[in-house]
């Protein structure tokens, strides 16, 4: 297929033309002493010389080993390294509970508009009106899809959102002189939630998950009681199945005086649909770089902002958005907050990727943003149906934006999901998650998103069943896959046992 | 959405749903939204253009001043490369490397970061990023408190103040016990002053939030004598011309990568810088990509050493981060490969030059004076007749961007400001900003 990435993106050529080895070279190997790309102008004032400001015992007497190369060299390199690597724009990406989605060019470029991209942090509130406004109808936007009163934009991901809504469920219980010692979280939850919870000070009880695929309610209310600090929970969960439950379940977490917080991962199935503050919970994160179609930049940066129902509105990160009071007042941040948990980020939280989520909003409007959870979850149960026969889900029912399959029956051939994962890279499309969520064996984890077309679907449900006919006929060409990429297999092991964590001249 | 009319006729059939609302059939009935979202609605792509231009017409913070701001966010030049590159769609558009046949370019680029970083800061290993630079220096301290088995961290108050409140917060469920060390007249911690007996760590800025330079040499070594480690809050833009926190014994170097090819952006997305030493790299929070072999023996790179992260370890991980700033780390990798060496060293040297030039030329306005005495990297505490806090106010309607104004932090600092110089203000920026100064204190 014509979506694989090329072989050496580009290098062959390279090695061709410029005398390269077949082996990507880092940039460092492509430095040569006194070539450079900088220009930058001499100091041209009048002051003294550097040695005369800087005294010996504070001057750097070895230059860094940084690379010399030319402008063009610096292009070709990380233009042919982008070359070596998957993205959206490339092709179809159905990484199970990552929202990977159309990221809007208009969105990118509005955050790059200078009056967004060029203000500085501590600019005075009187100088920064639209922004803050932005934030402002992004903030009452996001407040009313969630049912939630008030946010913070400070988080920079769902992580930092997770810490900071349990510091304020904190905050809460010892406002009541209320000390609570553990969260309660689902075993199949994401592994941010249990580490954000030991970082807060609380300790992680996990809850199994029962035959549907769902929190088992009464092992739940076996485990709540006074020490109970709260519930974190991902409805629909890491499956892909919706919590029923999840009256009972928010009942039940109340009676004891804990609070629900709600992981917004998957915060894409439901929008516009059902709302969490309606659900029951209290404290809810959003990643706007899953469900508000921001890019995920390889890694990050995200966006988690952390909304709260009004009881817990006092204890928001300072400082917090205050709109006009009166016609021809101005925006401003609001620094008295005494009960305040505190600062959480640098600044202001991930400014840009927020001025992206607002203008995915405003381009979709309501209608639009309840046609996001309906594509989502019309995608995920089509391409489900196309491929269940010879990947099952591991529970039974209909999903949302997502589900989990089983790729176990093809282990009698002696082929893994990971295998599976790997021969769908030669066939032209990114795997879906595999090996989560823990609970499932031989987990595939599929999240097609709403952006693609059934065209689409239908080619990775072929691809998915010619796969699983390949392993009962031919299992070692599944196995003996990708052949169609830069590198295969990449030996983890010996990556982890002998440690090169830098580039060093050997 | 690419969905026809009839695409989604067919495929709710395919998948056996009557309609469209049986989609959501497991939701129980009396929870469901009964009305459309109240959010604005849908704008098309002229109309959102138009708004968008419109919002940013009314922010004229860093757009029509001269920006000499700082306080760990700088007006540096982003080179029309690194944009160009950093901002690449393959770039932008990919997830976490987890697939690395499809990810060797996130994954090389990371590694290269990780070099560059290491480089730059005379450390073993860096990671693939964190959030900011607050992040970065909590993470390192809780490093050190994992390392060392202590609850006592020291920092000086030299620290950014916003960096200290995000330690009081993310630590706050951990029961650290967090002590300031004061600055002295000169603006820096008085190094023979430091007792660090029981202390995991040291906290130091390199150069600090005055723009001063800390002794960190001796401060590593008598926290060394005490059994602490030393965090060094670090500008990597200075590292062409400063010691690096290794060679001066700091055990974790930490920074705002901001400075390295990324926007101002109202203060993100920036990236958290992170390096320590080999003997600690099990202890290292988040992603760090490794060199390793293919099947065919080619050179390949990996993510490495997860069992340190929250996707395997959960709650006993080294810290809670997932996703992270990988894309301004990959910014700032292109910049220190566009500036290299000698670049580096440049932008170094005028930022020095030109801080003094400022310090020099603010000095001959009457009243107004160098606070703290002695060498600066590229920020310089101004301290003025008038509370700075106004004065601050006054100077954006002059057309200069100053500050921030000390006084909310540091009370008796209440008449002085910050004064930042990049390599983007000459001499005639610098007299623009002298000359604000000089009218307004005039007016007053």
């Amino acid at each position: 297929m014509s979506r694989t990435l090329e072989p050496s993106g580009g290098t062959r050529t390279a090695a061709r033309a410029g005398g390269d080895t077949d082996q990507f070279p880092v940039i460092f190997e492509r430095s040569r002493p006194g070539r450079r790309a900088w220009s930058l102008p001499d100091a041209a004032v009048d002051a003294p010389a550097l040695d005369d400001l800087i005294p010996a015992q504070h001057r750097r007497t070895t230059a860094p080993a940084l690379p010399e190369v030319s402008e063009l060299d610096l292009v070709r390199h990380y233009t042919r390294l982008s070359q070596r690597n998957w993205a959206i724009d490339v092709g179809p990406y159905p990484l199970g509970s990552c929202s990977m989605k159309y990221n809007p060019k208009i969105a990118e470029q509005a955050a790059n508009l200078p009056g967004f991209a060029s203000l500085h942090p501590f600019a005075g509130d009187e100088l920064v009106q639209g922004a803050l406004e932005l934030l402002g109808i992004l903030e009452r936007s996001l407040c009313e899809a969630t049912g939630m009163a008030r946010l913070t934009f400070q988080p920079a991901a769902g992580a930092q959102g997770e810490l900071t809504g349990l510091l304020m469920m904190r905050a809460f219980h010892e406002s009541r002189g209320d000390k609570r010692t553990k969260v309660i979280i689902p075993d199949s939850a994401h592994g941010t939630n249990p580490a954000s919870v030991s970082l807060a000070g609380y300790r992680a009880e996990e809850v199994r998950s029962d035959e549907r695929g769902l929190v088992d309610v009464d092992a739940l209310k076996q485990a709540l009681d006074q020490e109970t600090a709260g519930l974190m929970l991902t409805n629909p969960n890491t499956l892909g199945l919706f919590e029923r439950d999840i009256k009972e379940i928010a009942a039940a977490v109340h009676e004891v005086g804990g609070l629900l917080y709600y992981d917004g991962a998957n915060f894409n199935s439901i929008v516009g649909v059902v709302r969490p503050g309606d659900m029951g919970f209290d404290i809810v994160h959003m990643n706007l770089h899953k469900t508000f179609a921001t890019p995920h930049g390889g890694g990050g940066p995200g966006s988690g902002p952390l909304a709260v129902s009004e009881r817990l509105e006092r204890f928001l990160p300072a400082p917090v958005l205050a709109p006009p009071a009166y016609e021809g007042d101005r925006w401003r941040w609001d620094h008295d907050r005494p009960d305040s948990i505190g600062r959480i980020h640098s600044f202001h939280g991930n400014f840009g990727i927020n001025v992206r989520a607002y203008a995915y909003l405003r381009s979709l409007g309501p209608e639009g943003l309840r046609l996001v959870a309906e594509r989502a979850v019309l995608n995920a149960n089509y391409l489900k149906a196309l491929i269940e026969e010879a990947f099952p889900t591991a529970y039974p029912g209909d999903c949302m934006h997502e589900f989990v399959s089983t790729a176990k029956s093809l282990r009698k051939k002696g082929v893994k999901a990971m295998d599976v994962a790997k021969r769908l890279i030669d066939l032209g499309y990114h795997p879906p998650t595999v090996y989560f969520p823990l609970v499932v064996d031989e987990a595939l984890m599929v999240e097609p998103t709403e952006t693609e077309s059934k065209e689409t679907i239908d080619g990775l449900a072929a691809a998915l069943n010619q796969i699983a006919a390949e392993a009962d006929t031919d299992p070692e060409l599944v196995k003996a896959a990708p052949t169609s990429t830069p590198v295969r297999r990449p030996d983890e092991a010996k990556a982890a046992r002998e440690l090169r964590l830098r580039w060093s001249p050997e | 959405m690419p969905h026809t009319s009839k695409d989604v006729a067919e495929m709710l059939e395919r998948a056996g749903f009557a309609d469209v609302t049986a989609l959501f059939a497991g939701i129980p009935q009396d929870l469901k939204l009964d009305r459309p979202l109240d959010v604005p609605e849908a704008l098309a792509e002229p109309e959102l253009s138009a708004h968008m231009a419109d919002l940013a017409s009314r922010s004229t913070g860093g757009r029509d001043l001269v920006c000499f701001a700082g306080g760990g966010a700088y007006d540096h030049h982003v080179p029309a490369a690194v944009a160009a590159l950093a901002g690449r769609a393959e770039f932008a558009t990919s997830y976490t490397p987890y697939q690395p046949e499809l990810s060797q370019g996130v994954l090389q680029a990371v590694f290269e970061f990780q070099s560059l970083i290491c480089e730059i800061y005379g450390m073993d290993v860096a990671n693939a990023s964190l959030y900011d630079g607050a992040n970065a220096l909590v993470e390192g301290v809780n490093l050190a408190v994992r390392a060392t088995r202590r609850e006592r961290v020291l920092v000086s108050n030299g620290i950014h103040p916003h960096y200290r409140q995000v330690l009081q917060t993310y630590t706050s469920g951990l029961g650290l016990e967090i002590v300031e060390l004061s600055h002295g007249d000169d603006g820096v911690l008085d190094p023979a002053a430091l007792d660090a007996d029981g202390a995991a760590a040291v906290v130091v800025g390199y150069p600090n939030f005055f723009g001063r330079l800390e002794d960190v040499a001796t401060i590593s070594a008598r926290a060394h004598e005490a059994g602490a480690l030393v965090v060094c809050l670090t500008d990597p833009t200075a590292m062409g011309v400063l010691r690096s926190p290794g060679s001066m014994g700091a055990d974790v170097a930490v920074g705002e990568g901001q400075s390295l090819g990324n926007l101002l952006s109202y203060g993100g997305p920036y990236v958290g810088l992170f390096a320590t030493t080999l003997d600690l790299v099990r202890q290292v929070p988040g992603r760090i990509a490794g060199e390793t072999l293919d099947a065919d023996g080619r050179r390949a790179y990996v993510l490495t050493l997860q069992a340190r992260e929250q996707h395997i370890r959960r709650a006993k991980a080294t810290s809670n981060v997932c996703t992270n700033q990988t894309l301004m780390a990959i910014a700032a990798a292109v910049h220190l490969s566009w500036l290299g060496p000698e670049g580096l060293a440049r932008l170094g040297e005028v930022c020095v030059r030109r801080t003094a030039a400022a310090a020099a030329r603010l000095e001959e306005i009457p009243g107004c004076t160098v606070r703290f005495k002695g060498p600066h990297f590229k920020e310089i505490v101004v301290e003025t007749p008038v509370e700075a806090s106004s004065l601050v106010r006054s100077l954006a309607k002059r057309g200069v961007l100053a500050g921030p104004a000390l006084g909310t932090w540091y009370p008796e600092l209440d008449r002085c400001l910050l004064i930042a110089v990049t390599e983007k203000r000459d001499q005639a920026d610098i007299d623009s900003l002298a000359e604000a100064i000089e009218k307004e204190l005039a007016e007053r």
